[in-house]
């Protein structure tokens, strides 16, 4: 059960994982989580599903090394498994027909793009993914989104590749054409999301938001996932994670994801120092 | 037959259970209770009037034959009494510790009317802790048919003893990684070990009851895959999973839990051991901990364990807690403080958006509400503020959602799975129990509701409804 088949290492910090979970390659669908456990002793941790094949009894999740357990999770090797693995959680993304649709990826969350994309593309809307990297290095799944999307265009912050600027900043720069957008679909960092859903309201489009708030159980059980949304809490790991994003207290979900920055930036160092005194006695 | 043997001393005083001392508690997360020793065991079995017409029995929810089991306990046949209790409950190590006895056999002890009653609950759980785990003879030859049942919880915990004894195949389904249920994720490591949880599903285990973890009925498959599966029956019980909130300004503040959140973190993701374990947990200074029941004593008892301040506050008076009475005597001596007749108004924050304080208004008694209890009225202007770094809401839960809002067909009244006077749901062969029909319930009640539905299953299926 949950063993990784395939890695890809898209990035220096970014994995492509294929990992076996026929049940949910049965039944899941865009938008849709997963909640994992790499090691015995980590934490949950919710992952957006990015594939799922039937045939092969397995799911693709891309997942970036940020905190501690997330980097346990890249690490892991194909043949090792993955000691928890639960879904399809949550609520699939709204998929209609919408005429034009524009997808919204930062960092990581382009991966997250693709089978919202594709169902988007499937269902006859007309679909531009509009990504964004921190450099050409950061740039991943050009070619799926390429296969997914009719159009996909790239912002780089520093210029080496696409438009130079956020994508929050792109995203503004082609606004003749994308305030005629049916649908606008978000996926990536708060701040990102925070200033993109600020640009589409003053736009009118009706825009939804992905969002990642910390998770413990993932079945409404903790309330730890609650988000303000029109003025209302909402869980989000049952009722959500997608919002309407012109809804959605960015600022407090922020906050709340900050809740354990202290703690784990120390466990982190603690570990970090703890590697560091292996490799002298090693050495 | 002659009465041979120790003499029988119902005069004798009740033994009182030993308890680990106040201050050691709150250094970690061992057992607060420690259970009779064994000559403590013996003296108080001796003081079982061994009735003809024992009431005790007919009181316990799961009918445990307490007369015969005390008996052999008597006689210092301590696994015979074991298969006594077996006989009916084969949780007698979580049902020793987490079942309100004083509101069963206890109430209904005769030796009670005049003394202390016979403490059958401390000798339930000397039996499971001193005499071998044996696992028993009760296997019956199986009847090829299959029933499902969601949640690994204490109403499918017994359903499934009762169905395997009777033949029948039983897969346990469960969301979490961890089995139990509630005794998993909601009662703390210091009133319920984990060893203690694990063997006694592992008997289940080796009964041939077969656990699968990580699986969401709703979510992972549908009821009705369940069936095209081959599951002939399914029971439901999910429990009550979702937590009630204050509805007040600043609930979404850093360090603001509920007690879901809060215990799950502690007792089932071991915050306690961060970062060792990577589950964290925010206890600051002081807590505050709203609510009156056992949820709010075992999270502030944890609060106390991670060295904070620790106040519950309630809106009515202590004669209304809803707690055990055991469980409020175990926080008063680990020095957690009540605030009666208070409730929160709303939460102030800092910049970084983490509780400072919360402004709380007293409150007076009125008359009775719905539940009997004296209704809380607020006193107009008698708000005041205090200081707090944690705040827990421990203020009751509804039925989790999952499985019914994936099944529009089953019939729900306020989240509840209505069932009729056979445990059935609206759907045929589905069955529930438990927290997921009652709301916010008791371990032993849910015990009672799984063992209603195992014998309303195997009379479904024998009839061919």
């Amino acid at each position: 059960m949950n063993r990784i088949f395939h890695k890809v290492m898209l990035a220096p910090e970014v994995a492509w994982l294929e990992v076996e979970a026929p049940r949910i390659a049965r039944r899941w669908k865009p938008g849709q989580f997963v909640i994992i456990r790499p090691t015995d002793d980590s934490e949950r941790i919710p992952l957006t599903i990015v594939d799922g094949d039937a045939a092969r009894g397995t799911i693709l999740l891309v997942v970036q090394g940020v905190g501690r357990t997330s980097r346990l999770t890249i690490s892991r090797e194909p043949g090792e498994a993955f000691t928890d693995l639960v879904g399809p959680l949550g609520e699939p993304a709204t998929i209609g027909v919408f005429g034009r649709v524009v997808c919204v990826g930062g960092g990581v969350g382009v991966a997250e793009l693709l089978p919202v994309a594709a169902a988007l593309r499937r269902v006859g809307n007309h679909v531009t993914a509009v990504c964004g990297a921190r450099s050409r290095s950061q740039i991943i799944l050009d070619a799926e989104l390429h296969a997914a999307a009719d159009e996909v265009c790239w912002s780089t912050d520093d210029g080496s590749a696409g438009f130079h600027g956020t994508v929050v900043d792109l995203l503004r720069s082609r606004e003749a054409e994308f305030r005629r957008a049916g649908m606008i679909h978000v996926i990536g960092p708060i701040p990102m999301m925070r200033a993109a859903a600020e640009l589409t309201r003053a736009w009118g489009v009706r825009t939804f938001a992905s969002l990642n708030p910390i998770m413990v159980d993932g079945t409404g059980m903790c309330g730890g996932c609650r988000v303000t949304v029109g003025g209302k809490v909402r869980f989000a790991c049952v009722e959500g994670p997608e919002f309407d994003a012109h809804q959605v207290d960015f600022e407090e979900l922020a906050r709340r994801n900050s809740a354990y920055r202290e703690q784990e930036r120390l466990a982190m160092q603690n570990h970090e120092c703890r590697i560091g005194l292996v490799l002298t006695r090693q050495g | 037959m002659p009465q041979t043997g120790p003499k029988r001393t119902p005069k004798a005083p009740r033994q009182e259970l030993p308890l680990r001392d106040p201050q050691s508690r709150t250094q970690g997360c061992g057992e607060v209770s420690l259970g009779f020793t064994l000559k403590q065991a013996q003296m108080e079995a001796r003081r079982c009037l061994d009735c003809k017409d024992p009431k005790c029995i007919e009181a316990c929810p799961l009918h445990i034959d307490i007369k015969s089991f005390i008996a052999r306990m008597i006689e210092g046949d301590f696994e015979g009494a074991l298969e006594r209790i077996s006989e009916q409950n084969p949780f007698p190590g979580v049902c020793g510790r987490v079942c309100q006895c004083e509101l069963y056999c206890e109430k209904a002890c005769l030796l009670g009317r005049k003394l202390k009653p016979v403490a059958v609950g401390a000798l339930e759980r000397f039996a499971a802790d001193y005499a071998s785990q044996c696992g028993n003879g009760l296997h019956a030859e199986p009847n090829g048919r299959k029933v499902a049942l969601v949640g690994s919880g204490p109403a499918s915990l017994i359903a499934a003893y009762d169905l395997v004894r009777k033949g029948y195949q039983v897969t346990i389904f469960e969301a979490l990684h961890e089995l139990g249920g509630v005794l998993a994720y909601g009662i703390p490591p210091f009133r319920l070990p984990r060893e203690i949880l694990r063997q006694e599903i592992d008997r289940l285990r080796a009964m041939g009851v077969e656990f699968c973890n990580n699986f969401i009925v709703g979510k992972t498959a549908s009821l009705d895959e369940l069936f095209e599966e081959g599951y002939s029956a399914v029971f439901v019980g999910t429990g009550a999973g979702l937590p009630h909130l204050m509805k007040i300004p600043g609930e979404n503040l850093i360090g603001v839990y509920t007690a879901n959140e809060f215990l799950t973190r502690l007792n089932l993701m071991r915050a306690y051991d961060f970062p060792h374990s990577g589950t964290p947990v925010r206890v600051g200074k002081r807590t505050l901990v709203v609510g009156g029941g056992n949820s709010a004593m075992d999270a502030a008892r944890w609060a106390r364990r991670l060295g904070s301040e620790t106040t519950i506050l309630f809106r009515r008076g202590r004669a209304e807690l809803r707690a055990r009475l055991e469980e409020i005597d175990r926080a008063e001596e680990e020095g957690v403080h009540f605030e009666f007749l208070a409730a929160p108004v709303r939460l102030l924050g800092d910049e970084t958006g983490a509780v400072r304080e919360m402004e709380c208004i007293r409150m007076r008694l009125g008359e009775p509400d719905e539940t009997g209890r004296p209704s809380p009225i607020p006193i107009p202007g008698s708000e005041y503020r205090v200081p707090v770094d944690t705040v827990v809401a421990a203020i009751g839960q509804s039925p989790n959602p999952t499985l019914q809002r994936a099944t529009p067909q089953l019939i729900t009244n306020r989240g509840k799975i209505v069932i009729d006077d056979r445990g059935q749901t609206s759907l045929p062969r589905v069955f529930a129990g438990g927290d997921v029909v009652r709301g916010g319930s008791t371990v032993i009640l849910a015990m009672r509701d799984g063992r209603a539905a195992a014998e309303a299953i195997d009379r479904a299926l024998q009839e061919g409804r």
